[in-house]
């Protein structure tokens, strides 16, 4: 199920919304709405749904509607029309007590500007959403102290929010969110605050903590290379619309108008792209098994100078180079096992083109992608990234 | 009863002035006021000078509005049936203003003054207990002792009052726009009134003496108490009360873990105010037999004794001073 759904959801700032959203609804755009009511659109119909454990990541430039749809999702602001489903369960019509009593359990909020209360100390302060709830003294400490074990800042407990930097303020907001284990986590432009190097260790950091306790995420940005470089998903907005879902690859290698690639020229590719993308499957593969004249004589038709081996399971057993097998026949083997090169780097499919051009500097061979048992998925080469680069950059 | 003819008022002469000359003055005033605020206030100014101009060689009586007739019944009506409830309120509290003052002159004045240097010291530093242990010695010295003590007593009942009334209905007024709109002319309309006006209805209320007194100092002194604590409360970043909300808080919650404290510094800038108008009155409300330091100033008035006045208002301003600056560094102590 997901985990979170949303249905045309519309928000209109304005004394008569009714009105507004009846024009909306006929297909008129914000600036028309605007003319004839004198009313904002904040959100326009917009839909989408949020998986379990997926980071999705809302972009859009300022006055987009990214942090107004963020706050529809806890209902710190009303959506005029629509329906938000968390965990199945419509909240759009909850009553103030059980709003309360979904906030508290369900979710965790992250600021741009941190919002940490300067009268409280960063303790004091992880604890805010365990005190809220009603919970003992002794047991929400404890459970504060770990949360800010968690971001990696142990033993500032009794400092004031304001002796903090930027950064460390925001782990002590993330901390915050997460002291009240939410199933999810809902991050306003958590980052954009913080300069450029800190913003870039915080989500990496962010990544990492995301591998250990698997929230589902919403994160808002204006930064598309945040975006692409944290989302599991990406929803791109504009003027209140989304204008293109989708994976980061998705994003930059189909984008959906002028809109999308006019912010897509400026990304750097080579951290977006993955392995995934570049990938190719062997024209010729061998097995352990094989006989190393009758391989040779393949290789040479084919004019490669190495070969992949992969096992009767498709896992990846290693490479066989031309010379390697010049050798063996010389010994009179009758298999290629003697002969496979094991120790070969590997990358996953996920591997950005980053840290496939760093790995393919120094290894001459064709690079096996594989996944979590080694299977083989297909390989990479060289000129496959540059020319990969080179026509997505055209587009 | 007066009688009064359009032509007497200021705008007469202007009213018996040839036609045309009044027509282009019209068109002038009207244009003005369309100038300055706008369609709506032009058109009442046309109206109005054309009714006017009509009744311009009418004479016709007013009646004067009987409203200090009106305030008279009501307040005698309000005595007649509740001043019984007052009178009780006022023995009570007389005793206890008795006993607070007789407490202070049972000690000797250097044991009061060594604790108030102390208090001062440790709520608002060594500069502060200087000052308070220079000043209050030297207002023993003068025999204002007694005077002093009775002043500081009424002075610290009003503020309590003022402050215990002020603070629910600040927060009230942060948290209701209805109630804001409501309380805020009539915190206007307080503190404009003389406030020798609240000494009159407070004898009937409260009797000759200490509590009348501080009745009308707390009518004079409450607004500070109300509008800081309103202003602090509203001060309060709209991001710190979204992340309260984001976590759940109910009202209360985001009341008494959020706003209060980080409304106290300005809170304490209000008890400051209230304190220092408290001690304003004081002098007006020893017309009323409040004794203290005013009684003092009182009576050097009626003798016509600079010397001894200028003793008392002396006394006031150290007295001043001293509560002034320990809430002061109180407030600046609470700064976030």
């Amino acid at each position: 199920m997901d985990k979170i759904k949303i249905t045309n959801i519309s928000k209109i700032f304005g004394p008569q919304p009714a009105l507004a959203l009846q024009l909306l609804n006929q297909g008129l755009g914000k600036e028309e709405i605007f003319n004839q009511t004198g009313q904002a659109v904040g959100l326009a119909n917009i839909s989408f749904e949020v998986q379990e454990g997926e980071i999705m990541v809302v972009m859009g430039l300022s006055g987009s509607g990214k942090s107004t749809l963020l706050r529809c999702l806890n209902r710190l602001i009303d959506p005029s029309q629509g329906q938000v489903f968390i965990d199945g369960v419509d909240i759009t019509t909850l009553d103030h007590e059980a709003l309360l009593a979904l906030r508290r359990q369900k979710f965790g909020m992250v600021f741009q500007h941190f919002a940490l209360f300067p009268h409280r100390n960063i303790l004091h302060n992880v604890e805010y959403g365990l005190e809220i709830q009603g919970m003992e003294v002794d047991k929400r400490r404890e459970k504060a102290r770990q949360s800010l074990k968690l971001v990696g800042l142990e033993g500032w407990e009794d400092a004031m929010p304001r002796q903090l930097s930027g950064g460390m303020q925001q782990r002590v907001g993330l901390a915050r969110a997460l002291a009240v284990e939410p199933d999810i986590l809902l991050m306003d432009e958590a980052f954009s605050a913080l300069d450029p190097l800190i913003r870039g260790d915080m989500q990496s950091e962010l990544l990492q903590l995301q591998e250990r306790v698997r929230k589902t995420i919403v994160f808002i940005t204006h930064d598309l290379d945040e975006a692409l470089n944290i989302g599991s998903r990406v929803v791109l907005m504009k003027d209140g619309k989304v204008v293109q879902i989708g994976t980061p690859e998705d994003i930059i290698s189909q984008p959906a108008d002028d809109y999308v690639k006019r912010f897509v020229e400026n990304v750097d590719k080579s951290r977006v792209l993955t392995a995934h993308a570049v990938m190719v499957w062997p024209r010729l593969l061998a097995s352990p098994q094989d006989e190393p004249a009758q391989v040779l004589a393949n290789m040479a038709e084919e004019n490669l100078s190495s070969l992949v081996v992969v096992n009767a399971d498709q896992t990846l057993a290693g490479i066989v180079r031309m010379e390697t097998l010049t050798q063996a026949i010389e010994r009179g083997d009758k298999t290629l096992e003697n002969s496979i090169e094991r120790e070969v780097p590997t990358v996953t499919a996920k591997e950005p083109l980053k840290g496939l051009i760093s790995i393919l500097a120094t290894w001459p061979l064709s690079l096996p992608v594989i996944d979590k048992q080694r299977k083989l998925l297909g390989i990479v080469v060289k000129g496959m990234i540059l020319s990969a680069l080179a026509k997505r950059g055209n587009h | 009863m007066e009688e009064l003819s359009i032509s007497e008022l200021p705008l007469g002469n202007l009213l018996s002035l040839p036609l045309w000359e009044t027509v282009i003055i019209f068109a002038l005033l009207v244009l003005l006021s369309w100038w300055a605020a706008g369609r709506l206030v032009a058109a009442v100014t046309a109206i109005g000078l054309g009714v006017m101009w009509m009744l311009r060689f009418q004479t016709f009586e007013i009646e004067k509005v009987p409203l200090d007739e009106w305030v008279e019944d009501s307040l005698n009506f309000l005595t007649d049936h509740f001043a019984f409830v007052t009178k009780g309120i006022s023995k009570l509290t007389d005793v206890g203003i008795d006993y607070v003052i007789d407490g202070l002159m049972y000690f000797p004045p250097w044991l009061v003054i060594l604790v108030f240097t102390f208090l001062a010291w440790r709520l608002a530093g060594r500069n502060v207990a200087f000052l308070t242990a220079v000043g209050l010695v030297f207002l023993w010295n003068l025999h204002l002792w007694k005077p002093t003590m009775e002043t500081l007593t009424l002075v610290l009942f009003a503020t309590f009052i003022s402050v215990s009334i002020g603070v629910p209905l600040g927060v009230m007024a942060a948290i209701s726009n209805t109630f804001y709109r409501i309380v805020m002319p009539i915190l206007d309309f307080m503190q404009t009134m003389p406030a020798f006006v609240y000494l009159i209805p407070a004898i009937p209320f409260f009797g000759l003496g200490a509590v009348s007194a501080i009745f009308a100092t707390v009518v004079f002194a409450v607004p500070p108490s109300i509008r800081f604590t309103c202003l602090g409360i509203k001060q309060v970043p709209a991001e710190l009360i979204e992340a309260a909300d984001a976590f759940g808080s109910t009202q209360t919650q985001k009341l008494l873990k959020l706003q209060l404290p980080l409304a106290v510094p300005t809170m304490m800038a209000g008890v400051n105010q209230t304190i220092m108008l408290a001690l304003s009155m004081v002098v007006i409300a020893a017309m009323i037999g409040a004794g203290g330091l005013g009684g003092e100033v009182w009576k050097a008035i009626q003798r016509l004794k600079s010397g001894m006045g200028f003793e008392a208002g002396l006394a006031i301003v150290i007295l001043a001073m001293i509560l002034d600056r320990i809430t002061q560094k109180i407030a600046k102590g609470h700064k976030v």
